[in-house]
């Protein structure tokens, strides 16, 4: 599915990420922890294709294409999706009528027929039992005045609605109470049918309590240091990211 | 940021879609003004001697006033004696029907997407089409008339209506209201006159489309609308010009009358030709536009949609005078590259419980700048009286200006008096999101565009709120990149 190779990038002159591989095969989750500022952002960022980020060395193959030569919006036509950590409001558009536009531009690309409104209207009803997402919350502008956790559900929504193949969550629990995390976690639990593949990126063990992951790597200092299965995330709890750093035989602050 | 600022200033213009020119032969004046270009002007239309000295006596105050310079605008002096006053395609004859208009007009009229065919109309809008210094053609005059609406040429108006005329023209904006005001007074070539009787209401949109074609020419258009007691209509106004490379003037005049509960509704769709990517030619777009509620619960609302000329000096204005009267201000203004718009209204409170309302939505590109101007006047009889004002500005790139010049007038304590202003730019976070859903940046600049215009454009008759997302659309193509 998605196959990243000796990943190198930087923003301005700071060197951010220092040779990243990782193989994701379809149906498999990952999840990539790390502390504050090892780069975890950086690589969704990259990935989703966010020209403030240089990329400086490695390749990037997604389904066979080269992803770092396809423009950020056929990345996601293609099937990739990044459901970020701070979704972006636009004022006076509404949701519906974005996801709309995205779902219909994606069928574009592939040579389809645009949903039509009937049609539309029958997927969103489907899609929105899934994520728990109340209709008022879509007639409104796009995550304007929209509760941190709305925001995030809103996230899963699109991503149910537009059915990507690999999907990307940025610190999706970051700032949500446990009962906003659990509905996050269905709605992601919910999209898992052995295929679609998932990039889990977290600070804390704990929404990996409710997304099971697969596979789960560390990354420090813009590298991948340590991989594991789910396990490594607990002690990763237990021990704290300072077991990395003895690992790596850093001196350890205080 | 730094990308996105590279390819802001890629700056490109976009394709003008109304630029060619039709080879029709003209009837025209030569350049310059005089005396005896006003009278030329009045014998070409047949005007009756009232209207010569109407028009004289407009050119005759022009010569002492001075061209305005308070706006926050600037483009050379624009030369008066360079300009022809006048100019009329040939034709044949006097038209009997629709069907006798000269097949290049016609098909002119038709790539503007403005069909003089009856038949192919939607048939809820009748055109009065103008082109350079005279109407062409008015669909559905039958139909109308059989409610007794009158819409027709200015220059029919005079010929056919004169004590309307004579009792409204020059009755809201008098010919020595400004400096252009009073130079259409003198010059003004066709136009459109509507008057909707007692208690009708008009069951179409009516619509004047005007075009330039002419080279070198000013174009003066004069309408002019009285709603009688108890009437409805809605009013669009559309046009564009080819691309020259010369400047062109269009100082036009627009009056409306409100009586007793009428209510007008006036759109305006502008989309003169902006001038090329590094400010050459385009339309000084120099336009008074006033109406009166002087009539109890009356209704006036303007809005529009301002994406043409090189150069914009506008204000649509209400004069609240009847009691309960409601004045309304809708416009978006998009500048792109050079361009230059200043734009606003002016709301008059005069009777009681008069209640006015303010929506400027600006958006500047490239190196344009983009201004609002308004006043709110509160006088010391309108008890009670109400206005909202709200002005945004979006910026794309950092090359643009945006400037808010709100004046506040009251005198009656009484008066409640709201402003609220916002700036914001179009951020390479909104694009990227966007573009992270599958939306390329054209779609996403346009999605977001139109989502900041969104309370101005549901303004719109539903025909028309289409054309008018597609035009920002392309205004701003090729801005952010």
């Amino acid at each position: 599915m998605l196959s990243i190779k000796n990943l190198q990038a930087r923003i301005e002159e700071k060197e951010i990420l220092k040779g990243i591989n990782l193989d994701i095969k379809p149906g498999e989750v990952h999840a990539i922890m790390g502390p504050n500022g090892s780069g975890k952002s950086t690589l969704a960022s990259v990935l989703a294709g966010r020209t403030a980020y240089e990329v400086t060395g490695g390749t990037v193959s997604f389904l066979g294409k080269d992803l770092l030569e396809l423009a950020p919006e056929d990345r996601s036509r293609e099937g990739l999706f990044l459901a970020f950590q701070y979704p972006i409001e636009i004022p006076g558009v509404s949701t519906t009528n974005f996801i709309k536009t995205a779902v219909n531009e994606a069928r574009k690309y592939h040579g389809e027929e645009p949903l039509d409104a009937v049609q539309f209207l029958k997927k969103m009803k489907e899609k929105m039992k899934l994520v728990n997402i109340d209709q008022s919350l879509l007639s409104r502008s796009l995550n304007e005045g929209f509760s941190g956790g709305e925001k995030k559900r809103n996230e899963i929504f699109q991503m149910a609605m537009l059915e990507p193949k690999m999907s990307i969550l940025d610190e999706t629990d970051s700032g949500l109470d446990i009962d906003a995390l659990r509905i996050v976690a269905e709605g992601v639990n919910k999209l898992r049918d052995g295929k679609r593949s998932f990039l889990v990126i977290t600070h804390y063990q704990r929404l990996l309590d409710y997304i099971v992951p697969d596979h789960v790597h560390v990354l420090y200092k813009g590298r991948i240091v340590k991989s594991g299965g789910k396990e490594l995330a607990l002690e990763l709890e237990e021990k704290g990211y300072d077991f990395i750093k003895e690992e790596l035989g850093e001196s350890v602050e205080a | 940021m730094s990308e996105m600022l590279t390819t802001l200033e890629q700056t490109a213009l976009s394709e003008y879609k109304y630029g060619w020119v039709t080879n029709i032969e003209a009837d025209e004046a030569p350049p310059g003004l005089s005396e005896d270009i006003v009278r030329f002007i009045s014998a070409k239309k047949n005007e009756p001697e009232w209207m010569l000295e109407w028009r004289l006596k407009a050119y005759r105050q022009w010569l002492k006033m001075t061209e305005p310079e308070w706006a926050n605008v600037q483009y050379p002096k624009v030369d008066y004696q360079g300009i022809k006053y006048y100019s009329a395609p040939k034709q044949k004859k006097t038209l009997n029907s629709l069907d006798e208009v000269d097949p290049e007009l016609r098909d002119t009229f038709e790539r503007l997407g403005i069909s003089l065919d009856e038949q192919k109309r939607l048939s809820n809008v009748a055109v009065d089409a103008v082109i350079d210094s005279v109407s062409i053609a008015t669909t559905f005059k039958t139909q109308l008339a059989e409610l007794g609406i009158i819409f027709c040429s200015m220059s029919e108006a005079i010929r056919e209506h004169p004590d309307l005329i004579k009792k409204w023209l020059g009755s809201v904006v008098p010919a020595t209201d400004n400096y252009f005001s009073a130079l259409n007074s003198a010059v003004f070539s066709d136009g459109s006159f509507c008057y909707i009787p007692k208690g009708v209401k008009s069951p179409m949109e009516l619509s004047t489309y005007f075009r330039i074609n002419a080279e070198n020419t000013g174009q003066f258009e004069r309408t002019l609308i009285v709603a009688e007691e108890g009437s409805y209509v809605s009013y669009l106004e559309g046009c564009t010009a080819p691309m020259r490379d010369e400047n062109q003037l269009h100082a036009a005049v627009v009056e409306i009358v409100a009586l007793d509960n009428a209510e007008v509704k006036y759109s305006t769709v502008q989309n003169w030709y902006p001038g090329d990517k590094e400010g050459k030619g385009g339309i000084y777009n120099f336009v008074t536009k006033r109406g009166i509620c002087a009539g109890v619960n009356s209704k006036i609302s303007w809005t529009q949609v301002e994406t043409g000329s090189a150069v914009t000096w506008k204000y649509p204005s209400v004069i609240l005078k009847g009691d309960n009267s409601v004045g309304e201000f809708y416009s978006v203004a998009v500048t792109n590259n050079k361009q230059q718009a200043d734009t606003g209204t002016k709301m008059m409170h005069i009777g009681k419980n008069t209640r006015s309302r303010i929506v400027s939505k600006g958006i500047s590109a490239g190196y344009s700048h983009n201004s609002y101007r308004g006043l709110v006047q509160v006088g010391k009889n309108a008890v009670n009286a109400r206005n909202f004002s709200q002005c945004d500005s979006l910026l794309l790139g950092d090359k643009c200006g945006a400037h808010t010049f709100p004046y506040i007038e009251v005198k009656n304590s009484t008066a409640q008096v709201e402003h609220e202003a916002t700036t914001s730019k179009i951020g390479e976070d909104q694009i990227f999101y966007c573009n992270q859903r599958g939306l390329d940046t054209e779609t996403a600049v346009a999605l977001i565009i139109n989502g900041f215009a969104k309370e101005v454009m549901n303004q719109l008759p539903m025909e028309f709120a289409v054309e008018a997302q597609k035009l920002l659309a392309i205004s701003l193509e090729g801005s952010v990149g």
